[in-house]
């Protein structure tokens, strides 16, 4: 096993996601997540196209910060257990910011023979400021 | 008001298939070094197969050919991704053939700061697999501000 299997009896309302940063992200890792997603948007890799626009480099991808922070929901519910994933956009990031990663569990419920957790998560540059505000919803198994 | 006669325009089906090393060099670039993205072996063990990651399903740009998403006039110097949300159904494993059918769920407006009124539009992408299951369910929102997207 590489993972700890998490049942819906080891979680309690308020039990934090153990929080992890990817520090200094660069234009190529822009690059990278374009390639991988097929985002071609301008915005995030052309200096040029920026500029005309009045944005002063270029900056991530929304997605890619999301990308970034699937993995804390995904390690801690279960990659197969997640029902819903959502993300809002806030700050941007630009080259050189660093991405931290933190979230707590919200809510526990019963619904359809399902066991239920919800949770609030953030995805924060290194001023603190929130780059995505996120949620998830997440069905584990029950020890019975 | 917002010209609204786009909602409800619906894309043409765009077909995916769910591979491998997408999954991989998709995993690589948001950095998660989770072997069930990896390791075939491990990810049969333990949740079926390889899957992909919460966010993977945006690589759906990569199989539309420019049919897929109905058409809604946005100037791509002002634009912005505001919101992603995924519905997950049933897993999805390396092999699986997913049909994608997108359509104009909602298009909006409201007035914002420094950037004026702000246009949104909210898209709603059905994800079906080979056996006809309903797998997931993204909703995409993209805001048009009012000028240049500014400095912060």
């Amino acid at each position: 096993m590489t993972r700890t299997k998490r049942y819906f009896e080891d979680v309690k309302e308020g039990d934090e996601l153990p929080p992890f940063t990817v520090d200094n992200l660069t234009r190529g890792d822009f690059v990278k997540y374009a390639g991988a997603s097929g985002d071609f948007t301008p915005l995030h890799y052309d200096q040029t196209f920026v500029e005309a626009a009045g944005i002063p480099t270029v900056f991530a991808m929304g997605m890619l910060n999301a990308g970034i922070l699937s993995r804390l929901v995904a390690d801690y519910a279960g990659l197969e257990n997640l029902r819903k994933y959502k993300v809002r956009f806030a700050t941007r990031v630009w080259p050189g910011d660093s991405v931290t990663c933190k979230g707590k569990v919200t809510k526990k419920s019963v619904a359809n023979g399902e066991h239920l957790i919800e949770g609030e998560v953030q995805a924060l540059n290194q001023k603190g400021e929130v780059a995505i505000q996120g949620s998830f919803r997440a069905a584990l198994p029950s020890r019975g | 008001m917002a010209d609204t006669s786009d909602i409800g325009r619906v894309g043409k089906p765009v077909v995916m298939k769910i591979e491998a090393g997408k999954i991989r060099e998709f995993a690589k670039s948001i950095k998660d070094p989770n072997p069930l993205y990896r390791d075939e072996a491990v990810a049969k063990a333990e949740i079926g197969g390889i899957m992909p990651p919460p966010t993977f399903l945006m690589t759906l740009a990569h199989w539309d050919d420019g049919d897929g998403q109905p058409r809604v006039p946005l100037d791509t110097r002002r634009i912005l991704h505001g919101e992603q949300e995924f519905e997950y159904f049933k897993p999805i494993y390396v092999g699986d053939t997913l049909t994608a059918v997108t359509k104009v769920a909602n298009i909006f407006e409201k007035t914002g700061g420094r950037g004026g009124t702000m246009k949104f539009v909210v898209m709603d992408t059905d994800f079906t697999n080979q056996k006809g299951e309903k797998v997931a369910v993204a909703h995409f929102t993209v805001i048009e501000t009012g000028q240049a997207v500014a400095s912060s």
